[in-house]
C-alpha cells in the first residue's frame, strides 16, 4: 500500500485534490444535463406518470411559432448584447486617467453591475412607462408621441436589451480597466517615438495588449445574453403575447410557471439551448487548451 | 475504536428519532397550508382557526402561510413530499391535475354527513370530478362591471342593460374624452375576464363551458361571433391605450383619476378603488349587459376551496375542520372579514352594497363559471389569454390567433 502510494504519489495527488470538485461538478452539472436529455423524451407534468413519447417534443418544437420567436430573440440578444464590449472599452479608456477623485467616478460607473438585475428591470420598466415614464415625458417635451416600449412587439426586445446593456457595459468596463493597468508603458513610449497617436495607438499598441480582457469580456457577454432571463421576467413576463421571450424564459414558462408544468417540452427547449451554448463553450475550451499549450 | 463506533451509532439513532418526531405530527395536531398572504384573507383564516380550536380544544392547529403567487408552485412540492393535513386551492379544472395524480383525498363523506350537498349545492358541480367531491368551498366573489357613477351622470348615461346601450354608453364617453373601459393586460388574465363575459353573453353558458372543456373548435363561427363583438369594442376605442404595459392595479389609476369610466373586474377591485378615494356616490356596479337576447345571464364567480392531501397525516381532524368550515355561521363570519360571498345557502352575505349586489345577481342564476384560467386546462388558458391580449392590440390577426388556439386545443385535450 505504502509502496504503491510512494510510487504513484505524483500522479494520484492531483486527482485526490480534484475529487471533491469533480464530484460536485458531476452531481450538479453533468448529471442534470443527461437527466434533462432523458426527460425531453417524455410527456410529464411533474406529478403523474411519465409517458415516453420519443422525439415528439422536438417535432412539436419545430412547428411551434413561439419557439422561433424565442430563438430569433436569442439571436438579437446575442448580437446586440455584444455592444457592451466596445461600450465598456470606451468607458474604461475614458476613466483610465489620473484625475482627483477618479476612484469615485469608477465606482459610480461600476454601480449598475452591483445592483440586482431585478432592480435594473424595475428601474427601466418605470423609465419606459407610457404615461409617467421619464423617456416618454422627454419624448413628449420635444414633440414626439409616447412609445409604449414594453407593450409593443416591435420594440420590446430592444427595450429590454438596452436595460441589460447598462450593467453589462459596467462589467466589461471593469474587465478593461484591470486590463489597462497591465498595459506596458514602455511599449506606449516606443509607440509615441514612432509617432503613433489616437486611433493608431489604440488599434496597434493598446488593443493587442488587451486581448485577454477582450476575450473574457466577449465570453461573459455571450453567456450573459444567453442567460437573459431575470430582466424579461421582471419587465414583461415574456409579453406582449410572448414576443419578448427568449429560449431560457420559454423553457421556464413551459416547465415551471403557473400555466406550465410540461416538463418534457421544457427539457427539450433546454436541450436546444444547451446545444447553442455548447458552440461557444467548445470554442472557449478550445482556445483555453491552445493557450495553455502555448500554441 | 469500538466504543467510538457505538457512540456514533447511538447518536445517529437519536438523530433519526428526532427527525422522525419533528416531522410526524402528534395526534391532535392539524397542519394547514394556505396562500392567504394578504391581510384580509390572513385574518379570516386565523379567526376560523381560533373558532375551531375553541370548539375542539384537543386539536392544535398549525397554520403555514405562503405567498399568494409562490403557493402555486410550492403546492406541487408539498403535496408530494411533506403534505399538510389541509391545503387551500381552487375549484374547477384547476384541481384536476392533483386529483388525477391522486394527491387530493375525496371528501364525499364530509359532504354526505354534514348535508353539504344541500347547503353548498351552488358550488357542488365545480367541486366534482369523476362523480366525487374533492374539497370544501368556503368563499367566492362576483365579477361584473364597476363604474364611475358620477361620470355616467355627468354624461347623461343610464346603466346599460343590453349590447346597444353598452356601445352607446361607450360612444358618449369617448366623445367626452373618457376611456370607456380601463384594463391592464400585462399579466394576461384580465383579458380573459372580458372574453368570459362576451362569450357567455353571445353564446351562453353551456357553449362557454364546452369551449373551455375543449369540445368546440376555436375556429367555430360562434367563437368568431364573440370575437367580432369584441372587435366592435376594440375598434370603437373602448379599452385603455397601451393596456399591455399595465398590471390590473396600475389600470386602477385612470378610473380613480376620472380618465376611464368602467372596469370589468372581480369584486376584489373595490377595496383598492375605495382606498384610492372613490366615494359611495362615485363607485357603482352593474351586471355585464345582455348581448344575445333571451340567453340566461351566466356569471364568473371564482371559488376558493380547502382540500385534504392524500398524504395527510391527520385526516380525522382535517375532516372535522372541513365540516366546521362549511357551517353557515362560520362562512358568514369568515366572508365578512374577506369581503366576499359565502357559499353556504344559509349564510348571510355582508351588508356592503357591492356584496349585496353580487349576492342578488348570483342568486338569480345557477350558471356560474369559475373564470377562464380555472375552467380551461392550464396550457389552453395560457395560450388563450395570450391570444386575447394580442387580439386586443391587433384585432386584424383574429384568424391567425384562432388557428393557433385550435392547434393548441388539438394537442391539449387528447
Amino acid at each position: 500500500m505504502r509502496a504503491f502510494w510512494k510510487a504513484n504519489q505524483l500522479k494520484l495527488a492531483p486527482w485526490l485534490f480534484l475529487a471533491p470538485g469533480i464530484f460536485m461538478f458531476a452531481l450538479y452539472v453533468i448529471l442534470p444535463v443527461f437527466q434533462s436529455l432523458d426527460i425531453s423524451f417524455y410527456a410529464w407534468d411533474g406529478l403523474g406518470e411519465k409517458e415516453y413519447v420519443g422525439l415528439d417534443n422536438y417535432v412539436e418544437l419545430m412547428d411551434d411559432e413561439a419557439f422561433y420567436t424565442a430563438l430569433q430573440n436569442n439571436i438579437i440578444w446575442l448580437v446586440l448584447y455584444m455592444l457592451a464590449v466596445p461600450a465598456g472599452l470606451f468607458v474604461a479608456l475614458f476613466l483610465n486617467q489620473t484625475v482627483r477623485g477618479i476612484r469615485i467616478y469608477k465606482s459610480l460607473f461600476f454601480f449598475p453591475f452591483v445592483i440586482s438585475q431585478v432592480v435594473v428591470g424595475l428601474v427601466f420598466s418605470w423609465f419606459y412607462d407610457p404615461t409617467n415614464g421619464l423617456m416618454n415625458v422627454l419624448l413628449n417635451a420635444i414633440g414626439f408621441d409616447s412609445i409604449a416600449v414594453l407593450a409593443d412587439e416591435r420594440f420590446v426586445t430592444y427595450g429590454i436589451i438596452v436595460a441589460g446593456l447598462w450593467p453589462q457595459t459596467a462589467y466589461c468596463m471593469i474587465l478593461y480597466l484591470t486590463g489597462l493597468n497591465s498595459v506596458d508603458p514602455e511599449q506606449i513610449e516606443a509607440g509615441r517615438l514612432d509617432n503613433a497617436k489616437g486611433w493608431r495607438m489604440l488599434w496597434y499598441i493598446i488593443l493587442p495588449q488587451l486581448r485577454p480582457a477582450t476575450f473574457i469580456a466577449v465570453v461573459v457577454t455571450v453567456i450573459g445574453a444567453l442567460r437573459s432571463f431575470d430582466l424579461i421576467s421582471i419587465m414583461t413576463s415574456g409579453g406582449p403575447w410572448g414576443s419578448s421571450r427568449v429560449l431560457a424564459y420559454y423553457m421556464y414558462e413551459q416547465a415551471f410557471s403557473e400555466y406550465g408544468f410540461r416538463m418534457g417540452y421544457g427539457a427539450a427547449i433546454a436541450v436546444v439551448l444547451f446545444l447553442i451554448m455548447m458552440v461557444y463553450i467548445a470554442g472557449f475550451l478550445y482556445k483555453m487548451y491552445r493557450d495553455e499549450k502555448g500554441h | 475504536m469500538k466504543n467510538k463506533k457505538s457512540l456514533l451509532k447511538q447518536s445517529l439513532a437519536t438523530l433519526a428519532l428526532a427527525t422522525l418526531f419533528s416531522s410526524s405530527a402528534f395526534a391532535g395536531t392539524l397542519v394547514i397550508n394556505t396562500d392567504t398572504s394578504d391581510p384580509a384573507p390572513k385574518k379570516a383564516f386565523e379567526d376560523v382557526i381560533a373558532g375551531f380550536e375553541a370548539e375542539n380544544p384537543d386539536v392544535q392547529v398549525t397554520l403555514n402561510l405562503f405567498d399568494h403567487e409562490g403557493y402555486k408552485t410550492s403546492i406541487r412540492n408539498f403535496l408530494t413530499a411533506e403534505a399538510p393535513d389541509l391545503a387551500t386551492w381552487y375549484a374547477g379544472n384547476r384541481m384536476l391535475p392533483y386529483v388525477n395524480a391522486g394527491l387530493f383525498e375525496s371528501v364525499d363523506d364530509v359532504w354526505e354527513e354534514n348535508g353539504l350537498n344541500k347547503s353548498l349545492a351552488s358550488a357542488a358541480a365545480s367541486m366534482t370530478i369523476d362523480g366525487k367531491k374533492w374539497g370544501v368551498p368556503y368563499t367566492y366573489y362576483q365579477w361584473g362591471v364597476y363604474y364611475r357613477k358620477d361620470l355616467f351622470a355627468a354624461n347623461d348615461i343610464a346603466v346599460p342593460t343590453n349590447w346597444a346601450e353598452f356601445k352607446a354608453a361607450g360612444a358618449k364617453l369617448t366623445a367626452a374624452g373618457i376611456t370607456p373601459i380601463t384594463i391592464g393586460t400585462k399579466y394576461l388574465w384580465t383579458a380573459a375576464g372580458v372574453f368570459d363575459y362576451l362569450n357567455m353573453r353571445t353564446n351562453g353558458f353551456d357553449f362557454h363551458m364546452a369551449l373551455t372543456k375543449g369540445e368546440i373548435a376555436w375556429t367555430d363561427e360562434r367563437v368568431v361571433k364573440t370575437m367580432n363583438n369584441w372587435k366592435e369594442l376594440v375598434d370603437a376605442g373602448f379599452f385603455l391605450e397601451n393596456h399591455a404595459a399595465y398590471s390590473w392595479q396600475e389600470a386602477l389609476a385612470p378610473m380613480v383619476q376620472g380618465k376611464a369610466a368602467m372596469y370589468i373586474m372581480g369584486n376584489f377591485a373595490v377595496a383598492p378603488l375605495r382606498e384610492a378615494g372613490l366615494t359611495k356616490d362615485q363607485l357603482g356596479f352593474f351586471q355585464f349587459p345582455e348581448i344575445t337576447p333571451g340567453i340566461e345571464m351566466a356569471e364568473d364567480a371564482p371559488t376558493d376551496t380547502l382540500h385534504i392531501p392524500a398524504n395527510a397525516k391527520n385526516k380525522v381532524d382535517a375532516k372535522k375542520f372541513l365540516a366546521y368550515l362549511a357551517r353557515a355561521d362560520v362562512q358568514t363570519k369568515m366572508n365578512e372579514t374577506l369581503g366576499q360571498l359565502p357559499i353556504n345557502s344559509a349564510s348571510i352575505a355582508g351588508d356592503d352594497e357591492f356584496l349585496q349586489a353580487g349576492f342578488k345577481m348570483l342568486s338569480k342564476t345557477s350558471q356560474v363559471a369559475q373564470f377562464f384560467d380555472r375552467d380551461a386546462p392550464a396550457e389552453m388558458a395560457k395560450a388563450g389569454m395570450e391570444g386575447f391580449q394580442e387580439f386586443m392590440v391587433k384585432p386584424e390577426r383574429l384568424a391567425t390567433i384562432l388557428k393557433r388556439l385550435e392547434k393548441v386545443r388539438n394537442r391539449v385535450y387528447k
